[in-house]
């Protein structure tokens, strides 16, 4: 129950996009046709899937206060987390890399549409978002944190799939020409934040 | 009537025509003439469909629809404010100074629809005449339906400035009539309520309520909260709590807001979606016309109960062990599903789709009213938030279509 609590928040409640405006540029950029933005998508949900817990387990084994223990007691008043950005985005950057090099091996025609957008997950805002906010709030198991980093990263794929079919939709909409592209992309994205907001302040 | 269109034709339109004196005034005189005679200009080329429905007869059965809601609304208004100063009885609601009840709901609603109408249709002529595109009859219903969606006690400026947002940045923005993502009517609701959330709780569910409580005219038992209000109360408290009780009791058959009361509306509430019965007949008459879309109400009202029915099953709080059928008559739910879910430009498009958008549209309803205290009307919610999510389910539909028929196909060619 615990866990599917957090899922849904992930999703829902604290959603990435509607409730913290995280992971906006690639959000904005990537959302022009539904087929783009769910290959994006699925990247971000597998990257905030693999990263979150291993930033779980160096925040918890190294980064902490306390957290070198493991290695002998005298380290107890060791506070590694000034550094938690630096290795966070490091461990995100490498990740990501990672995963291109995994997909160009073994899915080339994934790769080849994803194109650039892959290797900018590394710089998506969401991603380090997720990785600092499992560190604030402090779950309790590794497995809460996956759980997190993968609602998380639904969330952000029902947003983007969400306002790709909607720009699919408005393509022959007689925008007024100031608005057209980004402008109008920004203000659906208000417009669908408030009916997100449809979910804050529930509690489960 | 022939020699208004040849007075029309001869004297007054060469003014407007391209070079005339009024000619910057063309798209008021055309939308205006048009409400009375057909469009002048024909199809060119392409196929052709010979109908006689066209926007503007659309948009008026629309209206039609509404007008059983609309009347009683007017007359509930004013029931209410008499019940809540305790000059009529609940005993006997329906024959007792019919008239004067009347005339209260009709002097504070008719305001509210002069302001709605004034203010949209005022910003509809600007875009048109500015972007030189005819006027569209989309706001007609929009119009009807913000004031219906309204308190009864709502400040107008309040009404005006909803309207002037919903109208700009939720359609003209995106082209105008048919081109908007969410429901005009709700955005100017959801506007309201989360701009100006103290205004619009509390005591504006009835005419004057605040006002007869300070002068000590109120009747014992009216607070001026809806239906809605007062269940949520009981959130976060025990079932068999003190709480729980005293809101539950106004649920029971004797109460305030026992089941038939609710059904037939004479309950507090926004001025149209009090009363279920109203809706029904407006219902009625959409989907006889074939406007509205059977498909849409039904799976909103399967939803409804379906998630009714799960909170039934669990029973955590007072408000979960409320009957479904219960919930589903009180609040915005029917109003919400007959005339706003069914809104063929933001739902969805295609038939297995609505089914979907429907389903989930009950669904959440009653999750976000249950789940969410500080949102007791979650219809509006959900409606907004299946609004955003209808292209994407319009997509995935269509895409399982095109991946069945071509399975189909593939096996057709194979076996051939």
């Amino acid at each position: 129950m615990e866990y599917f609590s957090i899922f849904v928040k992930g999703i829902f409640i604290e959603n990435m996009i509607f409730a913290y405006f995280l992971g906006m540029c690639s959000y904005l950029a990537v959302s022009k046709t539904v087929k783009t933005a769910v290959g994006l998508g699925f990247a971000v949900i597998f990257v905030l899937g693999i990263t979150v817990p291993i930033n779980y387990l160096l925040e918890n084994y190294v980064l902490a206060e306390g957290a070198l223990t493991w290695i002998s007691p005298e380290y107890a008043t060791v506070d590694l987390s000034f550094l938690s950005f630096i290795m966070f985005i490091a461990v995100i950057a490498s990740m990501v890399q990672l995963v291109e090099m995994i997909v160009e091996k073994f899915a080339p025609a994934l790769y080849g549409a994803l194109g650039i957008f892959l290797p900018l997950i590394a710089v998506n805002c969401s991603i380090l978002g997720g990785a600092l906010f499992m560190q604030e709030r402090q779950y309790p198991s590794i497995g809460e944190a996956t759980v997190f980093g993968l609602g998380s990263g639904v969330g952000w794929w029902l947003a983007i799939v969400a306002i790709a079919a909607i720009r699919e939709k408005i393509r022959y909409s007689h925008v007024p020409a100031p608005l057209r592209g980004l402008g109008i992309t920004f203000i659906i994205t208000g417009l669908m934040g408030m009916a997100f907001m449809s979910f804050m302040g529930i509690e489960i | 009537m022939k020699a208004l269109h040849n007075f029309l034709e001869k004297k007054v339109k060469p003014n407007f025509v391209e070079g005339g004196k009024l000619s910057r005034f063309w798209v008021v005189y055309d939308s205006l003439e048009t409400f009375a005679f057909t469009p002048g200009h024909v199809t060119k080329k392409g196929a052709h469909i010979r109908d006689s429905i066209d926007l503007k007869r659309t948009m008026f059965l629309v209206i039609v629809a509404m007008v059983p809601a609309l009347l009683f609304g007017m007359w509930n208004a004013g029931h209410q404010y008499y019940l809540s100063i305790g000059e009529v009885s609940t005993a006997d609601p329906y024959s007792a100074m019919l008239w004067e009840k009347f005339q209260v709901g009709l002097l504070k609603t008719l305001p509210l629809i002069v302001v709605s109408y004034g203010v949209g249709l005022g910003i509809e002529f600007i875009f048109a005449g500015l972007r030189k595109h005819s006027i569209n009859e989309g706001f007609l219903v929009s119009g009807m339906l913000i004031p219906l969606i309204m308190p009864v006690d709502v400040p107008l400026w309040m009404v005006a400035v909803a309207t002037a947002f919903a109208v700009i940045i939720g359609k003209e923005v995106f082209g105008g009539t048919g081109m908007n993502i969410l429901n005009v009517a709700l955005t100017a609701r959801a506007f309201l309520f989360f701009a100006y959330p103290k205004q619009m709780s509390g005591e504006i569910w009835i005419h004057d309520v605040a006002a007869s409580a300070s002068n000590g005219m109120l009747a014992d038992g009216y607070t001026g909260a809806t239906a809605l209000g007062h269940l949520a109360n009981t959130v976060g408290k025990p079932v068999d709590g003190e709480v729980a009780g005293s809101v539950m009791g106004m649920f029971g058959d004797a109460g305030m807001y026992s089941f038939m009361d609710s059904f037939l509306g004479l309950i507090p509430g926004c001025i149209g979606e009090t009363s279920a019965l109203a809706i029904l007949i407006g219902a009625g008459i959409l989907i006889w016309t074939g406007i509205g879309s059977w498909r849409i109400m039904l799976s909103f009202l399967i939803g409804g109960l379906a998630m009714g029915a799960i909170f039934n099953a669990f029973g955590a709080n007072a408000y979960m062990t409320l009957p479904a059928v219960h919930q589903i008559v009180i609040g915005g739910f029917m109003f919400g599903m007959v005339f706003m879910a069914t809104d063929p430009v933001t739902a969805a498009q295609t038939n297995t789709g609505k089914i979907i958008y429907g389903f989930f549209g009950g669904f959440f309803s009653i999750m976000i009213r249950v789940f969410n205290p500080a949102y007791p009307e979650g219809v509006m919610m959900a409606i907004l938030f299946m609004n955003v999510m209808a292209p994407m389910i319009d997509h995935y539909v269509i895409q399982s279509n095109i991946k069945r028929r071509m399975k189909r196909t593939a096996l057709a060619t194979a076996t051939a």
